[in-house]
């Protein structure tokens, strides 16, 4: 059984076919690449299996389990986290808080165990905090830690932004067009991370445009076209694919 | 940190003594009074600074919960049940001390809603209106939400001013005390000024305590998250609906619990404390303190709602909050009182250099 089973999975927008029939599978510990022009997509099929829109045919498996249609808070208590293309911190807060808050699937506590500050709220408050300076660490981002999230460059909000994602343990990790605004040096150090990333045992799957980026991480790759699948296979293949050329270098 | 927050509240409680100890050496005593009366509009504040501060969800109908504290606690204090006594249902309930006899006009006595059953009954009322009307407006966003609440703040307002039971623009009076222990209770006694007074504040202090611990927890965080982005938190795990729907019940408790009390420290309530202006001198507090600093709520709330009771602000009462409140949101909208007076005066410098770019 593979991790992440996507079957017929078809969206539309009045009388857009964003994703139309699109079926492909994530097996665990690979890293995928979902591609395609500006418009083919990508980003809906991310909603669609990250919860912030319900398909409207098809379904979503996690380790066999249907999750499509379900909210984004319980994907992501399933073990999904995800990023976004236009970065989405919680900008007035400490990079450290907003890491911490990526642990929120794996500590348990509500209004009153908060308001009360019991001793067990107390030691899981320093459990949180460890298991996020360790994500922190992880990226090299952990001088930031008191900074405010809003203040950072674009390359460091990022960091940010994974490291918040990593602190939930995810066993699937969505990057949403993470080299987006990253020049080739910084894309280069991305391709890296992403290797460690699965080193750590999580899967990856990346929704991108920069083919260097896709070719050089992924495993195998997933060309979306107008919302519908014309590849799936190693990035090598799919390279000299005729559609794919033709979608992507015109007749 | 958790040492820090537990010594600023033994601060607050030495502020609180120090200022009770100044009105006796000054002669003023009678000031307690209506310092008591802004701890209430505080608990308010507090309640709508972790809504709109933390949890980034505008409310402009929090005179509206207040109101049904405040109304249902007098309503049921006040009325003359007299005529069901003896029938077994009664009787039980005046066993069970939920009934009270108290002196009415002419020296006779009726019998009414015992103080603290009243109470529990508004805050139960308070707390469930808040839950069901959380369902469907905590769907909206910004300024649909402000609209949504300014709309129950309305609807309450004009109910209390245009229904006869509740006074109508008379308002209730006759409140009897709430006796919370021997030799305590909410009323407004001068006997009991003093005892009222650290009550009021106690309470403050109290909520301080408990919000601050908060905000810095789990669940404060995760509030944090839903203002600063809320895809982003329901990404992380969070359920945003359920903890906006606890934020704005909490809140809502916080001003009906305000209501209650106040009500019987007053004797009374008039409609005016339901009016839509009341939610927006809340607001306007909340905005001045800075939004997301309750010790900034807590010290715009104290020193504002008692200049505006002593009548320093005289007919221009509103105005002087409506004002403030414009004034903030052009100048400084994290507010002034935000102990970042660094930041401020850096991004005034900053606007100035660079006229017409965003900050």
């Amino acid at each position: 059984m593979a991790l992440l089973e996507v079957d017929g999975l078809s969206k539309r927008f009045g009388g857009v076919r964003a994703v139309h029939g699109v079926s492909f599978r994530v097996e665990k510990g690979a890293v995928k690449g979902v591609i395609g022009p500006n418009g083919a997509g990508k980003t809906t099929l991310f909603d669609l299996l990250s919860g912030f829109r319900a398909p409207d045919e098809g379904a979503v498996r996690l380790r066999g389990r249907r999750i499509d249609g379900r909210a984004p808070h319980e994907i992501a208590a399933l073990g999904l986290s995800r990023t976004f293309q236009n970065l989405k911190l919680f900008s007035h807060m400490t990079v450290l808080e907003n890491v911490m808050v990526g642990r929120h699937t794996r500590s348990r506590g509500g209004f009153l165990s908060g308001m009360l500050s019991l001793p067990g709220a107390r030691r899981q408050e320093r459990r949180i905090e460890a298991a996020a300076l360790e994500a922190m660490d992880f990226l090299g981002i952990s001088a930031l830690a008191g900074s405010a999230a809003g203040s950072l460059s674009y390359g460091q909000q990022r960091g940010v932004e994974l490291a918040r994602a990593l602190a939930a343990e995810p066993e699937l990790l969505l990057l949403d067009e993470p080299a987006a605004g990253l020049n080739m040096r910084e894309t280069a150090d991305l391709a890296r991370l992403i290797g460690r990333i699965r080193g750590r045992g999580t899967t990856v799957l990346i929704v991108e445009h920069d083919m260097s980026l896709v070719m050089g991480t992924c495993d195998e790759v997933v060309v979306l076209c107008f919302g519908e699948k014309i590849a799936d296979a190693a990035p090598q293949v799919v390279q000299r694919d005729p559609d794919v050329v033709r979608v992507y270098l015109g007749e | 940190m958790r040492g820090r927050r537990h010594l600023q509240v033994v601060v607050l409680a030495a502020a609180v003594a120090g200022v009770q100890l100044a009105t006796l050496a000054a002669g003023k005593g009678f000031f307690l009074t209506q310092l008591t009366m802004s701890a209430y509009a505080t608990l308010v504040a507090l309640g709508l600074s972790l809504l709109m501060g933390y949890a980034g969800q505008v409310s402009l109908g929090q005179a509206g919960f207040f109101a049904i504290g405040g109304y249902t606690s007098a309503v049921l204090t006040t009325l003359d049940l007299g005529g069901h006594r003896g029938r077994p249902l009664w009787a039980a309930a005046e066993r069970l001390g939920l009934l009270a006899e108290r002196p009415d006009l002419f020296g006779g006595a009726t019998l009414s809603v015992a103080p603290w059953a009243a109470g529990v009954a508004a805050v139960l009322l308070g707390a469930a209106v808040a839950f069901s009307l959380g369902v469907p407006v905590l769907r909206l966003r910004g300024h649909y939400l402000a609209m949504a609440t300014l709309a129950f703040g309305t609807i309450v307002s004009s109910i209390v001013v245009g229904t006869q039971a509740f006074g109508a623009a008379d308002g209730i009076s006759g409140v009897p005390p709430l006796v919370l222990a021997p030799g305590l209770r909410v009323g407004g006694g001068a006997a009991d000024r003093v005892e009222n007074y650290y009550l009021a504040w106690g309470l403050v202090a109290l909520a301080m305590l408990l919000l601050s611990n908060l905000i810095h927890s789990r669940a404060g965080r995760a509030l944090g998250a839903i203002h600063g982005a809320e895809d982003a938190a329901a990404a992380m795990g969070v359920d945003t609906g359920r903890m906006k729907q606890k934020t704005f019940v909490l809140a809502g408790v916080m001003a009906t619990v305000a209501g209650v009390l106040l009500t019987h420290y007053n004797g009374g309530i008039g409609p005016s404390e339901a009016s839509v202006m009341k939610s927006v001198r809340t607001v306007a507090v909340v905005a001045v303190g800075g939004m997301g600093s309750l010790w900034g709520t807590l010290a715009a709330s104290a020193v504002l709602n008692f200049l505006s009771l002593r009548g320093y602000f005289g007919a221009y009462d509103d105005a002087v909050f409506g004002g403030i409140l414009v004034a903030v949101m052009l100048f400084s909208p994290d507010g002034i009182l935000r102990g970042d007076l660094g930041a401020l005066a850096s991004r005034l410098a900053a606007r100035r250099k660079s006229p017409g770019e965003e900050a």
